[in-house]
């Protein structure tokens, strides 16, 4: 049975920035192994999925995949960091109910070389239906870091609303993020709003900050935590916030 | 305390400062006046520390140190403050956050105890209030949405809870109406004026001097001090304008 499943190559369009050598070695049930999760309709669901270090750098191939069916009116948020693994990779996909909402806030961090990567196909299938999809990314090193949002609009979707905002930070010279926004659209009154940036720290609150008598890594610090936190803003638990703010945070004083 | 010998200093390669001299021992404050692009921004920037702005000849003495050979955050460490003529905004960063994060790094590099967020916000509360300042402006994000009166009046306040030794203040008056201008006068005498202190005021317009009496004036034109005087020289530039007081100096 394992024998019949095809490892993807980078001429995959999901697997395009990936580090496809890095699954070679991979147990095959584990690399097919989907989580499904159900939100009924007019509930909530909130999960956090954090591919973290547990000691040290870790060097091995970290896959989590999940598919949920966001049913009538329900919401699922779901708050994702990958700051571990040579290759980091989460996959969803959520498949929306009418009138459904989706929130995914995600980072993927880290330096070496690594790759940390988020890949999301939203599917609106029926009318009425909200998406919010935030991702920022902060590499170093020669670490990767990917986002590949699709988000698919069926002919029946009307008054979907889809959102999508990418931003990628850069904090030395030989790492590199990519964002891949894909958009099916095959209703015509929806609302689809995506963006991707990618920079690096300000220069001039950096030197402001030193001005103010802040070390160049405090500053950093307080830089990086400001622009990830776009993507912990829905989370609505300051506990769970801190806690997905301390791995992040904890990545960058630990390995950069 | 801050001696500036023959400073030369450019930007990207071109000559901006040609040979400032100048001294300001403890107790006094002095004027920098001169027209748009004499250096007035550059010379505050390379005490600062800014990258870009290369020192390419002089020395600067501080406090007994080289300033020169210091990283921008062990010069404010030092005790050296920097006004800036466009306060910079850092959004998702709180002013609350930012400032004490600065003070303590600050006091840790002296060797003192951090200040805990209770003190540290007694503390921020009472300079707010000294600048007239709403400490609900201290929660928002770095001057982030203020108005340009209002992010000089926070650069003020960040000045009295950091309390340096030395304030160099680049155009803090532009931007204020009358009576924001007044209160910041007064705060920057309350902040700054003590024996052990010096101030840098570097201003456009005479009408801040009103408030906070310079015992020098120094006026800054082509990357050097051309002329220097007592109080009464800012009155005759407002009275005469620049090329009048220059083309005396230049006879
Ligand atoms: N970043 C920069 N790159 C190149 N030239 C600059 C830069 N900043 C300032 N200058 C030049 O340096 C000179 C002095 O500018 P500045 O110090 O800002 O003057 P002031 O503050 O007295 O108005 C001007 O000729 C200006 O054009
Ligand atoms: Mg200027």
């Amino acid at each position: 049975m394992t024998e019949s499943v095809i490892l993807p190559t980078r001429r995959d369009e999901a697997w395009r920035y990936s580090d496809t050598d890095a699954i070679a070695g991979i147990d095959l049930g584990r690399f097919e192994h989907w989580e499904d999760v159900d939100v009924p309709a007019g509930e909530t669901l909130r999960r956090c999925v954090i591919i973290a270090d547990a000691d040290g750098p870790n060097d091995a191939t970290e896959l989590r995949r999940l598919r949920v069916r966001v049913g009538d009116g329900a919401r699922c948020e779901l708050f994702v960091v990958v700051s571990s693994g040579r290759l980091g990779r989460v996959e969803v996909v959520a498949l929306l109910g009418d009138g459904a909402h989706l929130e995914l806030g995600g980072v993927t961090i880290g330096g070496r070389d690594t790759t940390r990567e988020i890949v999301s196909r939203v599917a609106h299938e029926k009318p009425n239906g909200t998406s919010n999809q935030v991702v920022r990314a902060v590499h170093w090193g020669r670490g990767t870091g990917n986002f590949l949002g699709r988000i698919d609009v069926v002919s029946g979707a009307q008054k979907t609303d889809a959102a999508q905002s990418f931003r990628g930070l850069i904090l030395e010279r030989g790492a590199s993020v990519n964002a891949v926004p894909q958009l099916e659209i095959f209703a015509d009154d929806v609302k689809c709003a995506h963006g991707a940036t990618v920079g690096q720290l300000d220069e001039q609150a950096r030197f402001y900050m030193a001005a103010r008598g802040l070390p160049p890594e405090v500053a950093r610090r307080l830089l990086v935590q400001a622009f990830v936190a776009d993507a912990f803003v829905a989370l609505d638990n300051e506990n769970e916030r801190e806690r997905l703010m301390r791995v992040v945070l904890d990545k960058l004083d630990r390995h950069l | 305390m801050l001696t500036i010998t023959d400073l030369h200093a450019e930007i990207d390669g071109k000559p901006i400062l040609n040979g400032l001299s100048l001294t300001v021992r403890a107790g006094e404050v002095h004027a920098i006046m001169g027209p748009n692009g004499a250096g007035k921004s550059t010379l505050a920037y390379v005490l600062g520390g800014r990258p870009g702005y290369e020192v390419t000849q002089g020395r600067v003495a501080f406090a007994g140190q080289n300033l020169l050979d210091l990283e921008p955050h062990e010069r404010a460490a030092a005790g050296l403050f920097l006004g800036f003529q466009y306060p910079v905004e850092i959004p998702g960063v709180s002013n609350v956050q930012f400032l004490r994060e600065a003070l303590n790094a600050q006091r840790r590099s002296r060797g003192e105890e951090p200040l805990s967020g209770g003190e540290f916000l007694r503390l921020a509360r009472e300079k707010a209030a000294l600048l007239n300042l709403d400490m609900e402006m201290l929660k928002r994000h770095v001057n982030v949405g203020f108005s340009g009166g209002e992010k000089k009046r926070a650069e003020m306040v960040q000045m009295g809870i950091l309390d340096p030794r030395f304030a160099i203040l680049d155009e803090t008056d532009s931007g204020l109406d009358i009576d924001a201008l007044r209160v910041v006068g007064d705060g920057i005498n309350a902040i700054m004026r003590a024996p052990d202190k010096g101030v840098l005021l570097i201003t456009h317009y005479q009408r801040l001097l009103d408030y906070v009496r310079p015992d020098y004036v120094h006026i800054l034109s082509g990357g050097r001090i051309v002329k220097t005087g007592a109080a009464d020289l800012a009155v005759r530039l407002e009275a005469e304008g620049y090329d009048g007081v220059m083309a005396e100096a230049a006879a």
